[in-house]
């Protein structure tokens, strides 16, 4: 589904990532996870098109992605969510979907002005599949209220639900249980399930290790921009490299 | 988003009205002049209030529209009418050609470029004397007609421009609840998240600077055939400012904010007649105390006021 | 023949002084730029502010020279003094009433406030001194100075000289005392400089101060060639902002380079091209410079920026 090969970036003089490479295969849940500085977040950032790479290749399904900026991604089904969540803090929840269902639209500057018919119908539409997104990821009862007031574990959710909505093939999640109470990422977690129910393929960054171990099929660990280790959660958790990596020995 | 068709049609018939109320005379003239400079406000207002992108350079699409529909017009004979949409498409492409390098810049470069690019244009107008008529302006524009009628007089002029106008501001205010507006507003909020939900947001930058263009150019020529006289003075960065002030006084992606803002700068010389060297100071004074105090501007900081001042006299009936 | 022959040498001669001519008094416009520019920079690296009441700081010292000398019978040298410190006091009232207490400062806000700031600057000074066009007496008469066939004003050398000078107690200020290094670490990493006990916030108004003092400078030594009035503020401000764009926004020498180039670019464009366009040069440099090398045209974006 999607493919990572030999990404290397540089920052000025300092490696951040180097010749990086794993397959990530269609309807999994993958875990990227590494010790602070390992490169995950850059990894996210050049996957999606907000870096660029020095070197290297990314292909989804079998289509050469790399280098392509996050607009033409999202058409491609590739869609993501931030570390410290990127809401439209000025719009309505129900707004921050419905932006989430852009590409599904078609009506320009002239249609939007005039307010065509067609232009007013389609606009019905995005609303009440926006709606629908609400319901998916249980904030309906927020639908009209300011995004940027919302408490953070609602905004997550929300950012999920805007990010759904795009209909995506596959989700890259950015740490999304940083900052969730238990409960909370407890239903993060009922929610991935959900997600992945649904064929979307999945792969998160995330510190939370017992919430990696429990929903991810497969865990690729990052250590200093190389790639250290690959396999089961399992088979990650019997490393001793990675052991060694998180324990801080050589 | 129901009430928006009903709070429009009540402007308009306030609009249609207005001029029975004030019965002619000087002040229809001044009102003139608030159509032209709403539509501008609003033009401004789409670019800065929605997609979040500053100009300082717009009263040089304005100057444009204005100077090529009177070129067009007063020195080449053609119809104003004609003249008009030209000067618009002109401006649009050029405005495009620029949108691509120019708003690539952010915050306060961005603020910098379009104010070097208003203060080129100023001084293109000044200097090609042989088209403009350099410092001393240019006349004979024709007024605009329709057959027989023609837009002579400022009662006729005010019908013709509010025409103008109310649509702008109609197109602005379905833009603004429709797909592009939201778009426009999610870009201004966080671009990045904007992208990563397959929002083009380079392009539809571009696209809201040239119509904002376009339609400040449009302003531009109805001011050149209802004035039949323009000169470079009315365009220069003093002017580029003002509609800031517009704007911001009248609130930030508000369509009735710039009307108000619009009517209060253009009617405030007017009220301070015989102090007119304060007028100034007071611009600057508004604007920084909008600024520090309403940055919602004033239609979110009336409103606002008038529920702090109810619930303080809740407060002290309680009492 | 012979004489076409010393006719068209004497026109090349000619020429040659002119061109030495304008790059003269282009030097010295520039070097005024360099100053106003280096005023921007320094702001702009302490806060991420673009200081657009900064020209108005340049128009206020040549106003307050003036104001000191005629109304208050000052001599020079004491009116050089009471104007910049007034200008000083101007702009660290700007940073405490106008910037500091602003609520959103986004960007925009920022731009509008300095706008706002410059505004009301500008009407103050026209309701106090009116619209009229002031001359200020050069420091040391105007008998003007011949060099290689190109003559230059005492009040060039002036600013020549005052330039420089700023500029090494700039230096010594920014790498040799406290206050500067401090300064310094500021326009590197804010948060940074919190942390290990800088007082940002004093340090900002510090930065409005010098900024304002330097500005004030700059329009003290100019006023006596250009004269002086209440909106000679905006474009000299634009012209500076401009030489801090082409500088990369240094406060060190890359601005004063790109404020000697413009002013030179300047002076020749309007000697041999046309004096009506000598104003959009400036502004057709800074989009340029915007479009093409946003970091300026020396090198890397993170070169010398104090």
């Amino acid at each position: 589904m999607l493919e990572v090969s030999g990404i290397t970036r540089l920052f000025g003089g300092v490696t951040a990532l180097e010749d990086v490479s794993f397959t990530i295969g269609q309807g999994s849940i993958t875990g990227v996870i590494g010790p602070n500085g390992a490169g995950k977040t850059t990894l996210f950032n050049i996957i999606t098109g907000i870096y660029g790479r020095t070197s290297g290749r990314v292909t989804l399904e079998d289509r050469d992605i790399s280098g392509l900026p996050p607009e033409r991604l999202a058409r491609l089904g590739m869609v993501r969510t931030f570390q410290n969540i990127e809401l439209f803090g000025a719009m309505s929840v129900l707004e921050n979907v419905m932006v989430g269902l852009h590409t599904k639209g078609s009506s320009g500057f002239l249609a939007c002005s005039l307010k065509m018919p067609w232009s007013i119908a389609e606009e019905r539409r995005i609303r009440e599949t926006a709606m629908k997104w609400l319901e998916f990821t249980g904030i309906t009862e927020l639908a009209d209220d300011c995004a940027g007031n919302l408490p953070f574990g609602k905004g997550r959710l929300l950012e999920i639900a805007r990010a759904l909505a795009v209909e995506p093939r596959i989700i890259l999640m950015d740490e999304p249980a940083a900052g969730l109470n238990s409960k909370e990422t407890l239903g993060l977690a009922h929610l991935i399930g959900k997600i992945r129910g649904m064929g979307v393929t999945v792969v998160l960054v995330e510190h939370d290790m017992e919430l990696v171990m429990d929903v991810c099929d497969r865990i690729v660990v990052l250590n200093l921009g190389r790639k250290l280790a690959e396999g089961t959660p399992r088979e990650i958790q019997e490393n001793r490299e990675v052991i060694a990596a998180y324990l801080g020995e050589d | 988003m129901k009430r928006e068709p009903f709070k429009f049609l009540l402007f308009a018939v306030l609009v249609l009205v207005a001029p029975l109320a004030f019965k002619g005379g000087y002040l229809m003239n001044v009102l003139v002049f608030v159509g032209i400079n709403t539509m501008l406000a609003v033009a401004l207002n789409l670019l800065l209030g929605y997609a979040g992108q500053i100009s300082l350079g717009h009263a040089g699409f304005f100057g444009m529209g204005a100077y090529l529909s009177g070129i067009l017009t007063a020195t080449c004979g053609w119809n104003p009418w004609l003249a008009m949409p030209l000067a618009a498409l002109a401006v649009g492409i050029l405005a495009t050609l620029i949108a691509f390098p120019i708003l690539k810049l952010k915050g306060h470069y961005l603020a910098m470029a379009t104010l070097g690019l208003g203060i080129i244009i100023y001084i293109v107008f000044n200097e090609t004397v042989d088209l403009t008529g350099g410092p001393s302006g240019l006349s004979g524009i024709p007024n605009l007609a329709v057959g027989s009628l023609v837009f002579d007089s400022d009662i006729k002029n005010y019908y013709l421009v509010w025409t103008f106008t109310l649509a702008v501001m109609l197109f602005s205010v379905n833009l603004a609840g429709s797909r592009i507006g939201r778009a426009l507003r999610a870009v201004h909020d966080s671009e990045v998240a904007a992208r990563v939900m397959g929002v083009n947001a380079r392009l539809l930058k571009v696209q809201v600077f040239a119509l904002s263009a376009v339609i400040s150019s449009l302003a531009g020529s109805l001011y050149a055939h209802t004035m039949t006289f323009v000169s470079p003075a009315s365009f220069g960065f003093n002017f580029s400012i003002e509609l800031l002030t517009m704007v911001v006084i009248g609130g930030l992606g508000s369509v009735y904010g710039s009307f108000l803002g619009a009517a209060l700068l253009t009617l405030l010389p007017e009220l301070l007649r015989g102090a007119q060297d304060y007028d100034i100071v007071i611009y600057g004074g508004l604007l920084m105390v909008m600024v520090m105090f309403m940055p919602g501007g004033l239609v979110r900081g009336i409103p606002d006021l008038f529920r702090r001042m109810a619930r303080l006299r809740e407060g002290a009936g309680n009492a | 023949m012979k004489v076409r022959e010393f006719l068209c040498k004497k026109r090349k001669i000619m020429q040659l002084e002119q061109i030495l001519q304008y790059t003269f008094s282009g030097l010295s416009t520039g070097a005024i730029y360099a100053l106003i520019g280096i005023g921007f920079s320094i702001i702009f690296n302490a806060t991420g502010i673009i200081n657009f009441a900064q020209g108005e700081f340049v128009m206020l010292g040549g106003m307050l020279t003036l104001f000191f000398l005629e109304v208050l019978k000052l001599p020079l040298w004491a009116a050089i003094p009471c104007a910049v410190a007034v200008s000083a006091l101007a702009g660290l009232l700007f940073e405490r009433l106008a910037i500091r207490p602003l609520r959103q400062p986004t960007p925009i806000n920022l731009v509008i406030i300095t706008i706002a700031g410059s505004i009301l600057i500008r009407g103050l000074a026209m309701l106090l001194w009116g619209k009229d066009t002031h001359a200020i007496p050069p420091f040391t008469g105007d008998e003007p100075i011949s060099i290689a066939g190109a003559t230059i004003l005492p009040q060039h050398i002036w600013i020549l000289a005052i330039t420089l000078l700023i500029i090494a107690v700039n230096k010594f200020f920014f790498f040799h005392t406290i206050s500067g290094k401090a300064m310094r670490a500021c326009s590197y990493n804010r948060r940074a400089a919190g942390l290990v006990g800088i007082d940002v916030r004093r340090m900002v108004l510090f930065s409005f101060v010098i900024s304002s003092v330097l500005g004030s400078l700059a329009g003290i030594i100019v006023a006596p060639l250009t004269m002086t009035a209440y909106d000679v503020g905006i474009m000299l401000g634009l012209k500076g902002f401009c030489a801090a764009i082409i500088g990369g926004m240094s406060s060190g020498m890359a601005t004063v380079v790109g404020g000697l180039i413009l002013g030179v670019l300047e002076s020749l464009g309007a000697g041999l091209i046309s004096s009506g366009y000598k104003d959009a040069i400036a502004f057709i440099i800074l989009l340029l410079i915007l479009f093409i090398r946003p970091q300026g045209l020396f090198g890397k974006a993170e070169s010398e920026r104090v």
